[in-house]
């Protein structure tokens, strides 16, 4: 019921965004053929789970002499929307958040200028999926299948699965909650991980068989996470749950009272790798201002400090990962990957079947 | 009420003026923008569509039902009989309006699932889970709606069938509960609203083979996307609405008759003999169902690892506060009351406008307005939103960057309150009333003051606290509009909620626990205020 | 002082009022007297300013009140069933008027006391007014409309749910303020004692017309019409023949005084009309006799037409079963013409 409140009001503050910069920006008679003075705040367009710290953030104004406004609507999908209704005339300078999963419907509705950001030549050509440099990556995770192993091995009780297909052994009856891959970008990863596991012909027999295991279905991740897995806030009934392979890092880091070890583990071969791109809106009135902020996302200040603020994966080679992260968080060699272009032309199609195969 | 042609285009002016700068215009661009013949077609013949319409419909009428089953014997409970803590009690079942959907499900999970007190109940996502959650979060509407109205009516009516041979039962069925009919209605209709365009509740507790038309809506805009179908769909639940809402409208109005009111201290006694169990009864059962969940969340909220502790209230003010998610809780709770404070103001004023033009002049075009002024409540947030965003494409943006929109946001959606409290209310109050002061030598503005504000000054606190309520609890919007420089508390429980680790959940609760004590204390605030010289009806 | 000319209400089709014409003088008190659905709150919220004219106009002194809105027109009015204030205590419905003119709070108190004390209910102040009884309740009803002075007071049923004996001591009380304070007052009321108890004038209201103005004991000497002597209680009515100056009734013929030209009549004997005279020509037997008190009211069948109504003192009535002769005065026989004709 509470969202159903107006979003209205909401997306003028959205619109508003870059007020200032409006202003600035505006032609204005005669003066328009002077100079336009220096716009001196970028506006970044992200989705509600972004997070930075607060003397990072103060570091970019340091370096550039620009004000960083964050404007943050929503989830991913909705920020997405947002950005391409408003192509003509963009909310922000700057959109950070578009992944693998939504890169080819943003690309194609031609919401990004091309750029190609200082410290490019630092991160792994594999995760560079616009050749045009529309979008420059920022960040990996990994959706993965984990398991509470302080539930499993004793009393019985079989040890920690370890495979996709040990999820449908009867063993592991009962015990798997997933999230809707119609509502929610883990359980679509995961959806895409089996596709890309079992191939066109085989994942509908492996998801027939998880529905034969009792898979459970949640509608959001935190749902799942936090009340139906063993291991999450409530601490549920399903030992099994499908999150993010930084979670044994997360689980340390917010135990209470303080563990040093997690009662997460991650089946390796289970993930899929999801990518965050940023990139410069087109139609940006700060066009500098949105190159220099996809740059710093690009430095190792901004970079080492993703993984304990949003659980994330820097990718620029030398960042240095947090203690914790080295330890505990699961970075698989070779995660499952489905070519963006793909995803976006059959995603409704696989959507569509999984939900008559699983939830119906 | 005789007030100048300046106030009678005022009362309908403002009322619609702000509707339609807030809700019609952003729906019209949104419609303007995506919104094909072709669409509607396809969405109406839909088998699959139809099915979740059907789905929606029935689930809403059944939630309407058991929702009025449950709040309507604590309504007489409040309104009848006098009894210690009865104001307490009247801000204690507005606690549940306000709580995030995730939270309340948690708190379900804790006492229902496998590990808990009442696992043989086998609690799992489901029809029943579903109605069940929204009739928890909707008893308030029906307590407060048709309680505050039943607080003023006169006990002598029912005595006087009483007397003429009518059972206990049948004097309420003949006399009372036609009396009540028009403040039932109005609580049934914000109850259908709300449950019509279920999202959260659909989305967390009917899991997801029990699609909403809001869910579907959501999902077409934001995750197909289709936004052709999307709009082609937020039209029908337009349409939908609109046409029960309409009816309910003309069945209020039918239905309202001038009645003597009386204060309520004057119908209000303490109860005696049977009426002691009965009471007992009802307000220990009421009780127990919305007090359950939210005091086994208190509990939780004070445990760290399985001992008593308010480590997770210490770590609210401390935790991650280097990190631009970070909110203090000190912060998020005065920006709630702030936003609160303002949207009341602003939903009782314009809600109050409207209130009076409806009241005043019953007919054809004063229902339209309140119909319309109900759409808010029935239409998808996510269509609105991104209608908001074409709309205001060229836009000046300097009026557009006030956090003020947060609350005229949680206005738009108070307002239907405000009228629903008011209106009935407004109509019962005996025109000699008005007409003696009228005598007496007061102009139209002084009897409005002196007569009509004094007798809806209890269904105007009623509707404040309201409105303080939906503004405090709402997050939809909230997070829309996207200030992370004003995070309220419900934005604040959210942002743990979406970080792994026991320790940020365990401040999820910590939170949702200062959310309750606070809209418990705002409300219960709310209803102390008298208006001065005027006395309690 | 106010006069009332040629005014017209219509409600739909209806005329709520049909070109009432009345005047009420200095100090005078007419009451508007007629069953329900006469007029005679309509006429009320006319002059009051609560109900707008079709027609007419209605005139304070020389003043055509036709601009001057209700609350500006210092009329008090007293309701049917008093609409006091729920929400304010016997002072505050009082007080309620003279605040909206006077800011001093010291002498509104004085007021207020004045005025209840008036009325008698001198340490009502802090009461609640539901907790007050029916002819409690009038009296603050009456205090309130007092209370400002009005040069009009209005009075629209105002003893219609006491009982006798609170509604004898309300009227003796309403008549000597208002003679006190001479005080120009319309008093509405279906009941024609009330009426005739306290009014100097009464008007005789019957759908929306004006059909008599007059005295109490002229109006209750000769009503206008048959309908009008009904409606005061006069009974039964036959049917009855003018010839040669003689009524030509059931019970014989009577010297005709009144209206002599008609010919097919209906008469009626005031109940002052009929007599126990043991000269008279009339042969009756009595069959009920009903004991209102000061007098008993006898029903008497003559040889032919309805039972005769004979007043009495108690301690010469006849019993029933007795047989009486009895007289009918010629001028207590009111004639008129056949409503058939």
């Amino acid at each position: 019921m509470k969202r159903v409140l107006v979003a209205a009001a909401a997306a003028v503050v959205v619109a508003a965004g870059c007020g200032s910069s409006a202003k600035h920006a505006a032609p204005s008679g005669p003066a328009s053929s002077t100079v336009p003075p220096r716009i001196t705040t970028v506006t970044l367009l992200t989705h509600s789970s972004f997070a930075a710290s607060k003397a990072v953030l103060a570091d970019f104004t340091r370096q550039t002499g620009y004000k960083l406004k964050i404007v943050q609507p929503s989830d991913a999908g909705v920020m997405v929307n947002e950005a391409i209704l408003r192509k003509k005339n963009p909310v922000a300078d700057a959109l950070f958040g578009v992944d693998n999963t939504f890169l080819t419907r943003a690309l194609d509705a031609g919401i990004f200028d091309p750029y190609v950001a200082h410290g490019l030549d630092t991160v792994r050509a594999a995760l560079q999926a616009d050749p045009q440099h529309r979008v420059t990556p920022i960040d990996e995770s990994n959706v993965c299948v984990d398991a509470d192993t302080s539930w499993f091995g004793h009393d019985g009780r079989p040890p920690a699965p370890t495979s996709l297909d040990d999820l449908i052994d009867p063993r592991y009856k009962n015990l798997m909650v997933v999230e809707n891959a119609s509502t929610s970008s883990p359980g679509l990863a995961f959806l895409l991980a089996t596709i890309a596991a079992k191939g066109d012909s085989g994942w509908k027999a492996y998801w027939s068989a998880l529905r034969k295991n009792g898979v459970r279905v949640d509608d959001d991740w935190t749902q799942a996470y936090q009340n139906d897995f063993t291991a999450g806030g409530a601490k549920g009934d399903r030992p099994i749950v499908v999150s993010y392979g930084s979670d044994p890092a997360a689980d340390v880091l917010g135990s209470s009272p303080h563990r040093d070890t997690p009662h997460v583990e991650v089946i390796e071969s289970s993930c899929f790798r999801q990518v965050e791109f940023a990139g410069v809106l087109h139609g940006a009135r700060n066009v500098p201002g949105a190159q220099a902020l996809v740059d710093f996302m690009l430095s190792r200040r901004f970079q080492e400090d993703m993984p304990l603020q949003m659980y994330v994966n820097p990718i620029v080679s030398g960042a240095k990962l947090p203690a914790v992260f080295t330890k505990w968080a699961v970075d698989p060699a070779h995660p499952y990957s489905i070519d963006p272009a793909t995803i976006s032309a059959k995603r409704n199609d696989w959507i569509k079947e999984w939900t008559d195969l699983v939830v119906h | 009420m005789r007030v100048g042609r300046a106030g009678r285009i005022a009362q309908v002016a403002v009322p619609l003026g702000f509707l339609a700068l807030f809700f019609g215009w952003p729906l019209g661009a949104i419609f303007a923008h995506s919104l094909r013949a072709g669409a509607i077609a396809d969405v109406v013949t839909d088998p699959f569509l139809r099915r979740v319409a059907w789905f929606t419909l029935w689930q809403a009428v059944l939630s309407t039902i058991l929702t009025l089953a449950v709040g309507l014997p604590a309504a007489y409970a409040v309104a009848r009989y006098e009894f210690p803590g009865r104001r307490a009690f009247r801000a204690f079942v507005t606690v549940p309006f306000v709580l995030p959907t995730v939270v309340v499900s948690t708190a379900f999970l804790a006492l229902l699932g496998s590990d808990g007190p009442l696992a043989f109940l086998h609690w799992r996502p489901g029809v029943a889970p579903m109605l069940i959650a929204h009739v928890f979060f909707n008893v308030a509407v029906v307590v407060r709606t048709v309680g505050g109205f039943w607080a003023n009516l006169d006990r002598r009516r029912e005595e006087a069938a009483r007397m003429l041979g009518a059972s206990r039962r049948r004097a309420f069925v003949h006399v009372t509960l036609p009396l009540l009919a028009p403040s039932i209605i109005a609580a049934a209709s914000i109850v259908f609203l709300f449950t019509f365009t279920s999202f959260g509740v659909a989305l967390l507790l009917a899991g997801p083979a029990h699609a909403t038309l809001e869910v579907e809506i959501y999902r077409q805009a934001v995750d197909v996307p289709d936004l052709q179908t999307a709009a082609a769909l937020a039209l029908a639940q337009i349409v939908a609405v609109l046409a029960v809402m309409f009816a309910l409208a003309r069945a209020q109005e039918r239905r309202a008759v001038a009645q003597r009111l009386v204060g309520a201290a004057d119908a209000a006694r303490r109860p005696r003999g049977r009426e002691k169990i009965v009471v007992g009864g009802i307000l220990a059962g009421t009780t127990l169902f919305l007090g359950t969940p939210l005091a086994v969340l208190a509990w939780r909220s004070l445990h760290v690892g399985g001992r008593w502790s308010i480590g997770s209230y210490r770590a609210l003010g401390t935790s991650a506060s280097t990190s631009t998610l970070f909110v203090s809780p000190w912060a998020a709770v005065r920006n709630s009351v702030e936003f609160a404070a303002i949207a009341t103001l602003i939903a009782l004023v314009v809600g109050g406008l409207a209130a009076v033009a409806i009241a005043a002049r019953p007919g054809r075009a004063t229902r339209t307005m309140d119909a319309f002024l109900m759409l808010p409540l029935g239409t998808s947030a996510v269509t609105v939103g991104f209608g908001f965003l074409l709309a205001t494409e060229n836009a000046p943006r300097s009026i557009a960057n006030s956090p003020l929109l947060v609350p005229i946001a949680h206005a738009v959606v108070a307002i239907p309150f405000v009228v629903r409290a008011v209106v009935p209310v407004l109509r019962s109050i005996d025109p000699r009333l008005r007409d003696a002061a009228t005598m007496l030598g007061a102009g139209p503005r002084r009897v409005w003051r002196e007569v009509d504000l004094p007798i809806v000054a209890r269904a105007f606190a009623v509707a404040a606290g309201f409105c303080a309520a939906v503004s405090l609890g709402e997050f939809g919007a909230t997070l829309f509009i996207a200030r992370p420089d004003w995070p309220t508390v419900p934005i604040a429980i959210q942002r743990f909620l979406g970080k792994p680790g026991q320790i940020y959940f365990d401040q999820a609760l910590a939170m949702s626990v200062i959310l309750m004590v606070l809209t418990g204390v705002v409300v219960f605030a709310i209803e102390r205020v008298r208006v001065r010289e005027l006395g309690e009806l | 002082m106010l006069r009332v000319e040629g005014a017209v209400v219509r409600f739909g089709d209806r005329r709520a009022l049909d070109h009432v014409d009345l005047e009420v003088g200095p100090g005078e008190t007419i009451a508007v007297l007629g069953p329900s659905g006469s007029g005679k709150t309509t006429l009320l919220r006319a002059v009051a300013g609560l109900q707008r004219l079709g027609e007419g106009c209605i005139r304070w002194g020389d003043d055509d009140l036709a601009g001057v809105a209700a609350h500006e027109r210092h009329f008090g009015l007293m309701f049917q069933e008093y609409a006091l204030f729920p929400h304010r205590d016997v002072a505050g419905n009082v007080e309620f008027g003279l605040r909206m003119t006077s800011s001093d709070r010291a002498a509104r108190a004085r007021r207020v006391d004045e005025v209840l004390d008036l009325v008698g209910l001198a340490g009502f102040r802090t009461r609640r007014v539901a907790s007050l009884s029916g002819g409690e309740q009038q009296r603050v009803a009456l205090a309130r409309a007092l209370a400002v002075s009005p040069r009009l007071l209005m009075l629209d049923e105002p003893l219609g749910a006491l009982d006798r004996v609170w509604r004898r001591r309300l009227l003796t009380e309403i008549r000597a303020i208002l003679d006190r304070a001479a005080l120009p007052a319309l008093y509405v009321t279906h009941d024609h004692e009330e009426a005739f108890a306290i009014a100097t004038r009464v008007a005789i209201m019957r759908a929306g017309r004006v059909v008599q103005v007059g005295a109490p004991a002229e109006v209750w000497r000769a009503p206008v019409d048959a309908w009008t002597a009904t409606f005061l209680g006069f009974g039964p009515i036959v049917a009855a023949e003018v010839r040669n100056g003689l009524v030509h009734t059931p019970w014989g013929s009577i010297e005709c005084r009144v209206n002599p030209a008609a010919r097919a009549v209906e008469a009626v004997v005031r109940p002052d009309g009929a007599r126990i005279d043991d000269a008279g020509p009339i042969h009756a037997t009595v069959v009920r006799a009903m004991f209102t008190g000061a007098r008993v009211e006898l029903a008497a069948v003559a040889e032919s037409g309805p039972p005769l109504i004979v007043v009495v003192a108690p301690h010469d009535a006849p019993a029933v079963g007795d047989r009486v002769r009895l007289s009918i005065d010629p001028d207590a026989l009111l004639v008129y013409p056949d409503r058939a004709d």
